[in-house]
């Protein structure tokens, strides 16, 4: 018989974010046959009765394992990977999953001479340019806008022109006030936010608090392409953060807990620091507690490690 | 092939000296002028600015600026600058200017390659602390600014990797738009804007083939608005930039008073590229060399210089006399 905490700490080692690798070595590799067996009956949300008399593994489970088996290995490639190359290969993921969130992320929250780095590795692995696969694949109206950012080549010194900001600040505040018009179809909405430099947008974002009352992302429709370029254009740190917190919250699907090891690996170097600062502040619990809490084994520690390097 | 003649040898320090002495005292010589500068390439000229600032701690550009005036001046002008930087500066005259000016964008968005284009964008930069896409898309509205942003925001694939089904469904599209069947403006500008080269140009021959003229033929004739013609320049931009050019010199000297610009911008941006395949053309257009035409049409200064461009071999006694 298997010691009811032995089998609850099993269970508990593949039922989350990763897999705690260590519990299974030395629970699991001590078990004789009668031990596993009263595990596979014990555990009716891993394992079923079959009709041909024995305990079935449950198809969606052993997916999901290998899925939190695989997140390391994932994270660690990821890591590795030039970030040219990295944000290349992701981007043609997300654009084949209809991800259009991170092609977004890549597009607005990576400096110009990154994104470029990015377009360039995309012709070495796809023999295509970023821009030709996006526009040939989105058939919606959130093309002009995709296209348009992942083409972006941004002026990034310190010259804003603060009477352009202001008026187009004010152009962006009629554009959403629109009720006839989706403001991503406005090709004044979109000229401004895909090819003014990120200076410049910062102060048109100022500009619009004064105009409008509200912060600009509080005027758009959640979950909308054009929203979450303007909160990576306009506080990206923010961004991760509610990103990396939506990832880690209780019954967060596949979509959103792969956003972690994305975030970390690709922000380690950048902006981990002031990320972990805002995750503090809008939560209140600390990011590496909550991956803590969150993850385990080897993913864990190795997103742990990642985090404290910058912090 | 490029039309200049460059020496085997030269140093920019006694180039630099030259010049120098060229501009010193009463006028300016001119010959010298041209003589030296008609005669260096891209690199070399580059090498003669660095020793003239080193030696005389004044930037030559400037210098020759303030010698030099008329069409002369500005041949000269853009003739001495980093190909980068020129088109830069380019770039934001016409940006700045008429419509009729939006021809150079396209040109600089469709003929330069990736890479040429991206140093051009990087020198807008530096020069305008703004991006060229910003400046043009604040300048334009409707289609037309859809089509010239996305050309100039574009970072092609350079390869040779062609999708010949593509390029059939593709060449379907553009037919259909030109022969008035759709008014998808959206399509033909995700193809042009996107597409890398070598795909296109595998569509405009499917395109051909199927229809038995080439597309830069079935769109002849005036075009009913600015879109239609921006369209019109980039596909025979992209399809043979050189017969393009021929025609834009043709219609600079045919003008009723020549237009000096255009002369300016062919000549100095293709004399080191394919200069001598587009005089080639135009003899075989217009029955008379290109060299000939120049002569009739401009004069002093101004003339010698372009005259030296394109390496007219008469020059070099003009020199040695």
């Amino acid at each position: 018989m298997a010691f009811p905490q032995d089998i609850d700490a099993l269970t508990k080692a593949f039922s989350g974010f990763g897999v705690d690798e260590n519990a299974i070595i030395w629970i699991l590799g001590k078990w004789y046959p009668e031990q596993r067996r009263s595990f596979r009956k014990g555990c009716s949300q891993f394992f079923w009765e079959d009709e041909r008399l024995f305990e079935r593994w449950d198809d969606n489970h052993i997916a999901f394992l290998e899925r939190e088996f695989l997140r390391f290995k994932n994270a660690m490639v990821l890591w590795i990977l030039h970030p040219w190359e990295r944000d290349a290969r992701m981007a043609k993921e997300a654009l084949k999953n209809r991800e259009y969130d991170i092609l977004i992320e890549i597009a607005c929250t990576r400096s110009s001479e990154e994104l470029l780095g990015t377009r360039r590795a995309y012709h070495s692995l796809f023999d295509h340019s970023i821009e030709e696969d996006v526009a040939y694949s989105v058939h919606d109206n959130n093309r002009n806008l995709l296209v348009a950012l992942v083409s972006s080549y941004r002026y990034e010194g310190p010259k804003v022109n603060e009477e352009i900001a202001k008026k187009e600040a004010k152009t962006l505040w009629e554009a959403f006030k629109n009720v006839n018009k989706n403001p991503i179809e406005d090709g004044e909405v979109v000229r401004i936010i895909t090819t003014r430099s990120k200076l410049h947008l910062k102060s048109v974002f100022n500009h619009y608090k004064v105009v409008s009352g509200k912060n600009i992302e509080e005027d758009l429709e959640e979950d909308s392409s054009l929203k979450d370029a303007i909160q990576c254009l306009s506080s990206p740190k923010a961004y991760f953060s509610r990103i990396l917190d939506i990832a880690m919250m209780g019954g967060a699907d596949e979509k959103h807990k792969e956003a972690l090891t994305r975030i970390i690996v690709t922000q380690a170097d950048a902006y981990m620091k002031e990320i972990a600062e805002e995750y503090l502040q809008q939560y209140g619990v600390s990011l590496s507690q909550k991956i803590e809490e969150t993850t385990k084994g080897n993913y864990k520690d190795f997103l742990l490690t990642l985090v404290s390097r910058g912090v | 092939m490029a039309t200049i003649i460059v020496p085997d040898h030269t140093s920019p320090v006694e180039d630099a000296e030259n010049l120098r002495k060229a501009c010193e005292g009463w006028g300016t010589n001119e010959n010298t002028i041209v003589s030296i500068l008609g005669h260096r390439n891209a690199v070399q000229r580059k090498q003669i600015r660095q020793a003239y600032e080193e030696i005389y701690q004044e930037d030559l550009i400037k210098r020759l600026e303030s010698e030099l005036k008329g069409e002369f001046e500005k041949a000269v002008y853009r003739w001495i600058l980093d190909p980068a930087d020129r088109d830069a500066i380019l770039a934001h005259v016409a940006a700045r200017n008429a419509k009729s000016d939006n021809r150079t964008i396209i040109e600089i968005a469709c003929i330069r390659s990736p890479e040429e284009l991206l140093a051009a964008k990087r020198a807008y930069h530096f020069r305008y602390k703004h991006s060229l896409e910003e400046d043009v898309a604040s300048r334009t509205t409707g289609d037309f600014r859809k089509l010239l942003v996305a050309l100039v925001s574009t970072y092609r694939y350079d390869g040779d990797e062609v999708d010949v089904s593509l390029a059939g469904s593709e060449a379907k599209i553009l037919h259909n738009m030109i022969e008035g069947k759709s008014f998808n403006h959206e399509e033909v500008i995700r193809i042009l804007s996107t597409r890398s080269k070598a795909q296109l140009n595998a569509t405009f021959n499917r395109y051909k083939d199927t229809h038995g003229a080439s597309i830069t033929k079935s769109l002849s004739g005036n075009p009913a608005d600015e879109f239609s013609e921006a369209l019109c320049i980039a596909i025979q931009c992209i399809r043979s930039p050189q017969k393009y050019f021929e025609k834009v010199l043709r219609n600079a000297i045919n003008k009723v008073g020549t237009d000096e610009d255009a002369i300016t911008r062919v000549i100095v941006t293709r004399a080191e590229k394919d200069l001598k395949d587009i005089k080639d053309l135009y003899h075989k257009r217009n029955n008379a060399s290109l060299e000939h035409a120049i002569s009739k049409d401009t004069s002093g200064d101004y003339k010698i210089f372009l005259l030296t461009l394109l390496g007219d071999p008469s020059l070099i006694l003009y020199y040695l006399s």
